[in-house]
């Protein structure tokens, strides 16, 4: 088969993939960022036994691969009769990962905001935790915008390890149409052609959105 | 004339590591006075501003606002009735002159926001920033950044201001703006503790001089002893230091 | 549990494969990306173009993909590679285009100001980046060339897609017989976790040995 045949007879199928693989990002992306401002906030602001928990738990998953901890979901919790799909586990499993890495941004964000802030809102008669609501939380999430489109766009990348557990999204269209026109090399070309695009794209997409945002250029965290 | 003293702080100690900051310093306030704390740099004037509306902690000793204790379990809702002024301003930055202000009023004091914004807006035009309310800190130079501070202290209505090194950080040109909102404020009967080098709006506006060195109270007492007839030899060194370095004049 | 000693010499065979995979694709991604770095910042508008393209293209794909791509598609230049060997080339392709940003990163931290008084006693420019400017580059890229390598460590996993036995594909080897889905892979997590904390040991022990007293300033890249 010629490239343009392949092309033709893949395409529709594999966007139908990118759908979900979209998907999966922008899941990941948003809940990881709520469960990761929990995470942030109950690592430095709670008490010890509270923080040293959320520590914790952030630095296991920071410290295994993310593949390790989908098949934990997928493979392991069916032992204790918790059964997911495939697609439920990588929601699951993406979110959490991504939850961790993104309270290390917070985390890092939070400390170039600086002791005065806090100071200045206990001074006026705030509790922490309104000191925390109203007068950090703003500012340290404004601050990790950068390092959260980051994420966005590892996520793209890495949702594609979810064909490994099953999961039907872009990657496992594309074995499923090589498996049929053995044509591997071709659509795994093609594949990775729209993924560059779209990387691509999410990246100037995202640069604009600064700009326009006017955010004060400090880079928290990367990959 | 009021009795009780506004502020009362008892035998203060603190200790950070090894070092010992606070020695057992004592002082008292009395309502509508200003004292003005002076003395070398890192000898603990800040400190003591701190442990008093317990920013920090104190090891040991007790501090008393119009007669009741301030402890670390009230601190939070002693803190509304006492203004703290930073030598490095600390507005709040993401939001506006106007919300830093008003934001203690409506989330704290938990006043109608209608209210708030009057009283916010009231306290700006009396430091003289009515038409920048609506600026952000990063567009206010260091001296309006500061008489926002004020301003923001002010409106919780508190008992008494402490200010801590309050011009340090600015500009010469812009410390005046500063400081003639300060003699207003001392002069319209509000009880304030300064810490400053500021010996021109000491000498002016001043109660009481307090000389402190190493974490202990070396001398106090009113200006016209102080500046011409202090009493122990290391106050007289500090102060003819102090005029040689930065002069008498500060316009 | 018995099945907790039993499974460990296993696995540890199998996290020998994982620590060779990691290591060879960290130092194919060093060789490759030392040059790579270099040209984009000392060199001419073609080389730094050329150069900018590898490393955008291959920090866009996923690994997966990429190694799809390198297994499938020599075989069809009719190249059977050995999926280990695969492995290592997607590792190291993908991580030398993260370790060139690294260098480059790194060498344009050093200010300016040190390659001008540099040159001003008479250095060359060779001179001037092997004396000066490489050894403050270094020390700037190791934190960041740490967390790389933790980075290929935790992605040698996807080996496992590709059928190389190493740790995570041993695990599921024990599991296919005992079906101890959970104990095993948790197993293997700690095993990672381990790994990856012995890791930042010794390359915390490198910086500290490197470390030159009050050298903390750089200046900010954009």
């Amino acid at each position: 088969m010629s490239f343009a045949e392949v092309f033709i007879q893949a395409i529709p199928r594999l966007l139908n993939g990118l759908i979900v693989t979209f998907y999966m990002t922008a899941f990941a992306a948003i809940f990881g960022l709520l469960f990761g401002t929990l995470l942030c906030v109950w690592r430095v602001y709670a008490n010890k036994v509270v923080s040293f928990l959320s520590a914790t738990f952030i630095e296991l998953i920071r410290g295994t691969p993310m593949l390790v901890q989908l098949f934990i979901l997928y493979y392991g919790l069916p032992v204790y009769g918790i059964r997911f799909s495939p697609l439920v586990a990588a929601l699951i499993g993406f979110t959490m990962n991504s939850a961790a890495y993104q309270a290390e941004y917070i985390r890092g964000a939070i400390q170039s905001i600086g002791s005065g802030q806090m100071r200045a809102a206990l001074s006026i008669g705030m509790s922490k935790w309104q000191a925390v609501r109203l007068i950090i939380l703003p500012q340290a999430l404004r601050r990790v915008i950068p390092a959260w489109t980051n994420e966005f766009i590892y996520l793209l990348k890495y949702t594609s390890m979810a064909y490994i557990i099953g999961a039907p999204e872009m990657m496992a269209q594309a074995k499923f149409i090589a498996s049929r026109n053995f044509e591997f090399f071709k659509v795994y070309l093609i594949t990775a052609l729209i993924y560059l695009t779209v990387v691509w794209i999410s990246s100037f997409f995202f640069a604009w959105l600064e700009r326009k945002l006017r955010i004060p250029g400090t880079v928290v965290g990367e990959r | 004339m009021n009795q009780e003293p506004v502020l009362m702080v008892v035998d203060l100690r603190k200790k950070y590591g090894t070092t010992e900051i606070l020695k057992g310093v004592s002082l008292e306030l009395k309502k509508g006075e200003t004292k003005v704390i002076i003395g070398p740099s890192g000898t603990g004037k800040s400190t003591l501003l701190l442990c008093i509306n317990r920013l920090v902690e104190p090891d040991s000793g007790k501090v008393f606002l119009e007669g009741e204790e301030i402890t670390s379990k009230n601190a939070h809702r002693m803190r509304q009735k006492i203004g703290f002024v930073f030598q490095d301003f600390n507005l709040f930055n993401h939001l506006t002159a106007l919300d830093n202000v008003r934001i203690g009023l409506i989330k704290v004091q938990k006043l109608p926001k209608d209210e708030a914004t009057q009283i916010a807006l009231e306290q700006l035009r009396k430091v003289g920033l009515a038409d920048k309310v609506h600026l952000y800190p990063s567009q206010l130079s260091g001296g309006q950044k500061q008489r926002v501070a004020i301003a923001r202290a002010l409106a919780m209505r508190p008992k008494l201001i402490l200010f801590d090194e309050p011009t340090s950080a600015l500009d010469p040109e812009l410390i005046g703006e500063v400081l003639s909102v300060m003699i207003d404020l001392a002069k319209s009967g509000m009880t304030m503790l300064v810490v400053t080098h500021e010996l021109g709006f000491a000498r002016s506006v001043a109660d009481e001089i307090v000389f402190m060195e190493n974490g202990v109270i070396v001398e106090q007492g009113p200006p016209s002893e102080i500046f011409t007839n202090p009493k122990v030899e290391r106050t007289r060194q500090f102060l003819r230091r102090l005029t040689e370095l930065y002069g008498e004049e500060r316009r | 549990m018995i099945l907790i000693v039993e499974s460990l010499p296993i696995l540890l065979k199998g996290t020998l494969v994982t620590i060779q995979l990691t290591l060879a694709g960290l130092a194919l991604g060093l060789v490759i990306a030392i040059p790579v770095s270099f040209f984009q910042v000392y060199g001419a508008r073609v080389p730094r173009l050329v150069c900018s393209i590898y490393e955008k293209t291959f920090r866009s794909i996923p690994l997966l993909v990429l190694l799809m791509l390198i297994f499938y598609g020599l075989a069809e230049v009719g190249v059977r590679l050995d999926p280990f060997v695969a492995c290592v080339l997607g590792l190291g392709l993908r991580s030398s285009a993260y370790q060139s940003q690294i260098f480059r990163g790194a060498i344009l931290s050093v200010g300016k100001g040190q390659t001008v008084a540099a040159l001003s006693i008479g250095m060359t420019r060779f001179q001037t980046f092997r004396y000066i400017v490489f050894p403050q580059a270094l020390r700037f890229s190791i934190a960041p060339w740490t967390n790389e390598l933790t980075v290929v460590l935790k992605d040698s996993s996807m080996a496992y897609a590709l059928g190389v036995v190493e740790l995570l594909r041993q695990g599921s080897y024990i599991i296919a017989r005992t079906y101890e889905p959970m104990v095993i892979f948790l197993l293997c997590a700690a095993i990672y976790l381990a790994l990856t904390l012995f890791a930042n040991r010794i390359l915390a022990f490198v910086e500290k040995k490197l470390r030159i007293a009050g050298f903390e300033t750089r200046e900010v890249v954009h």
